[in-house]
């Protein structure tokens, strides 16, 4: 699991974090542009990231695709009352489906809510976020006792990840 | 939000799908990306820049992961009527803590993200929208995250 405590990151590797939080610079040396920035060495930038990537306080490095403005317009959050002795090893497999983006295993809340897996999906309409529980609903099986699809109709807030220095 | 007036071409679609992780670490990284694209690094480089501005990209660089930065963040819901659904999004929005807010269809109709430095001040900002709001706020702190491979195919 990706939550277990590993190597914390330093004053510098904060930085760092804080002056890409907008983005690479969109030049030909981006990281020696960085180091430059920060009053860094290049390759101390560059061995930072590296690093921060190998023990996941960087997932990727890449584009994010905006899904909204590319017609991905139907976002359902997938929720799952799935059996807690096959919840992980299941878990495992609908994080694998090519159609999540998100997936993750979160407590109940009584009978008002009795689903332990939220599986984040989207499509360009309805129909196709419908497919795609169909596809969580195969994978999961006997296992899964209920299951709903929440979709979002505003974002009412949304702000990138914010790092205190 | 506005649909796109930007209109992808094929070259645009290869780099998304290809370049949402393993963006190199080097020193001339869009030269070796491009590479594998069959382009040159200032064609890649004017595609991203060009895709960014026409918002089919929300960013380009690093992502990061929260849980590892030391700090918190909690999902939670809350059920709020109709007619006062304004006022409180008003209000969870204007804490600093509230990451993302969405409305979704459900009885619990609102859904928001808290991130603070600690997971106590993360339940200190639940108590005070708690106590101020009136309304019951539902936690779902995440037990454990699954992994999930890079997608989004155009």
């Amino acid at each position: 699991m990706t939550t277990d405590a590993g190597y914390p990151p330093d004053a510098t590797d904060r930085r760092l974090i804080q002056a890409t939080q907008a983005g690479l610079p969109l030049t030909p040396r981006p990281y020696h542009q960085l180091a430059e920035q920060l009053g860094l060495d290049p390759d101390d930038v560059m061995a930072r990231l590296k690093r921060m990537l190998a023990v996941g306080i960087v997932r990727r490095i890449g584009v994010v695709p905006n899904h909204y403005a590319l017609g991905f317009v139907a976002n359902g959050m997938t929720v799952w009352d799935v059996d807690d002795a096959e919840v992980d090893r299941l878990g495992e497999l609908v994080g694998r489906l090519p159609c999540v983006s998100h997936c993750y295993r979160r407590p109940r809340a009584g009978s008002r809510w009795p689903y332990n897996l939220f599986a984040m999906v989207h499509g360009h309409d309805r129909g196709e976020v419908l497919g795609y529980a169909a596809e969580i609903s195969q994978t999961l099986g006997q296992a899964c006792r209920a299951h709903d699809i929440l979709y979002s109709s505003r974002i009412l807030k949304k702000t990138g990840l914010r790092i205190g220095d | 939000m506005a649909p796109l007036d930007y209109v992808l071409d094929e070259t645009d679609r290869r780099i998304v799908n290809a370049l949402q992780g393993g963006f190199p670490v080097c020193a001339r990284p869009f030269e070796v990306a491009a590479g594998a694209l069959g382009l040159t690094e200032s064609e890649l480089i004017l595609r991203i820049e060009r895709l960014l501005a026409a918002r089919a990209l929300t960013r380009f660089g690093p992502l990061y992961n929260a849980d590892r930065m030391g700090g918190a963040n909690v999902l939670a819901a809350m059920s709020v009527p109709e007619h006062d659904f304004d006022r409180v999004a008003a209000f969870v929005n204007a804490q600093p803590e509230i990451a993302h807010n969405y409305r979704r269809e459900h009885d619990l109709n609102m859904w928001f993200v808290a991130a603070a430095e600690t997971p106590e001040k993360v339940e200190s900002t639940f108590q005070y929208l708690e106590s101020i709001s009136g309304y019951h706020i539902f936690r779902f702190p995440k037990q454990r995250e699954f992994f999930v491979e890079l997608k989004l195919t155009l």
